[in-house]
């Protein structure tokens, strides 16, 4: 299936979570945030929520700024 | 610990809040915050670059655990935005400290006042500590303290403008009635700007550019931090007031052949 990542479109296997996918790109969780379609998922949502065809997903950490 | 700076109920020591943008890397950035005392940085948040996922985190330079790590909602044109990135920030495991920028127009990134209102409100009851950066603007300063914002932060001049305070008579006066901490955020340039800002009485100053952008960052942050406990210390010691004529220093008795 298929899902857009930071705007960039991914195919993904049917039943990645949010943890898999987090995994699958290699980023720390600690010190990101991730939105699907717009809704924050919480940490301890991860593992528990599955990624649907078409989903947009939002994946956010800190960068220096003023 | 005498002489604290007390925001959202956390004391500070430094007085001078400095962001982490515009830096050559991640070292240089760790080493002009070292420099600059501060102990609240701000930062941005900002999509992963997932494409390439490895690269360094700005965090890893700066430790969460020591600083008090202060996002911003930097390049939001609207409440919602600034709304959705402040939670994301929280969501990102930092804490409720946002500063809140809503930016109007993107020649002066002068704020949006009534968009910065309107999200400040929404985020207040959400459980946020909202440090909104405004106008020089004595209204808008007490409506966001009424709101229940955790400090106010007007701009000494537009962002990176390096003007230092183009109205320091606005800036007293957001003073005399703000019973939040005042923090002069963005228009600094060099350091007697920052001292300027603390001898009016303002609580802390807040930077980023004057420091990133000069020649040698690091001795400019080092200089800043000068600056910044000179003004304080200047303001709490209470300047002489202003005379048109002069005073002698020197005693007038005892002079030779009188």
């Amino acid at each position: 299936m298929r899902v857009t990542i930071n705007g960039d479109p991914r195919d993904v296997p049917e039943g990645t979570t949010v943890a898999g996918l987090i995994h699958h790109l290699q980023l720390n969780e600690r010190r990101i945030a991730v939105e699907l379609n717009r809704d924050i998922i919480l940490r301890e949502h991860y593992t528990a929520r599955l990624l649907a065809d078409g989903d947009e997903v939002e994946i956010v950490h800190f960068v220096g700024g003023g | 610990m005498t002489d604290a700076l007390t925001l959202a109920g956390n004391q500070y020591h430094s007085r001078l809040i400095v962001g982490t943008g515009k830096y050559r890397d991640f070292a240089e950035t760790r080493r002009a915050v070292e420099a600059s005392g501060a102990e609240i940085v701000t930062v941005a948040v900002r999509r992963v670059n997932i494409t390439d996922p490895g690269k360094e985190n700005l965090l890893d330079y700066l430790d969460p655990a020591r600083f008090t790590i202060l996002p911003n909602t930097a390049g939001c044109y609207t409440a919602d935005d600034a709304i959705r990135t402040a939670r994301l920030a929280r969501e990102a495991g930092i804490g409720t400290l946002v500063k809140l920028e809503v930016i109007g127009d993107d020649k002066t990134l002068f704020p949006d006042v009534a968009a910065t209102i309107e999200a400040a409100r929404v985020l207040v009851r959400e459980g946020f500590a909202v440090l909104p950066y405004i106008n020089d603007d004595p209204i808008a300063a007490k409506k966001l303290e009424e709101i229940g914002c955790a400090a106010v932060m007007p701009l000494a001049a537009p962002i990176g403008s390096g003007l230092g305070i183009r109205n320091p008579y606005n800036i007293r006066i957001i003073l005399e009635h703000s019973r939040v901490p005042v923090i002069v955020d963005a228009g600094v340039g060099t350091a007697s700007d920052a001292a300027i800002a603390m001898e009016l009485g303002c609580d802390a100053v807040l930077m980023n550019t004057a420091i990133a952008g000069a020649k040698d960052p690091i001795l400019m942050a080092e200089a800043m931090r000068l600056g910044v406990e000179a003004g304080r210390k200047a303001f709490l010691a209470g300047r002489i007031q202003r005379k048109l004529y002069a005073t002698a220093s020197s005693p007038i008795e005892g002079m030779l052949g009188s």
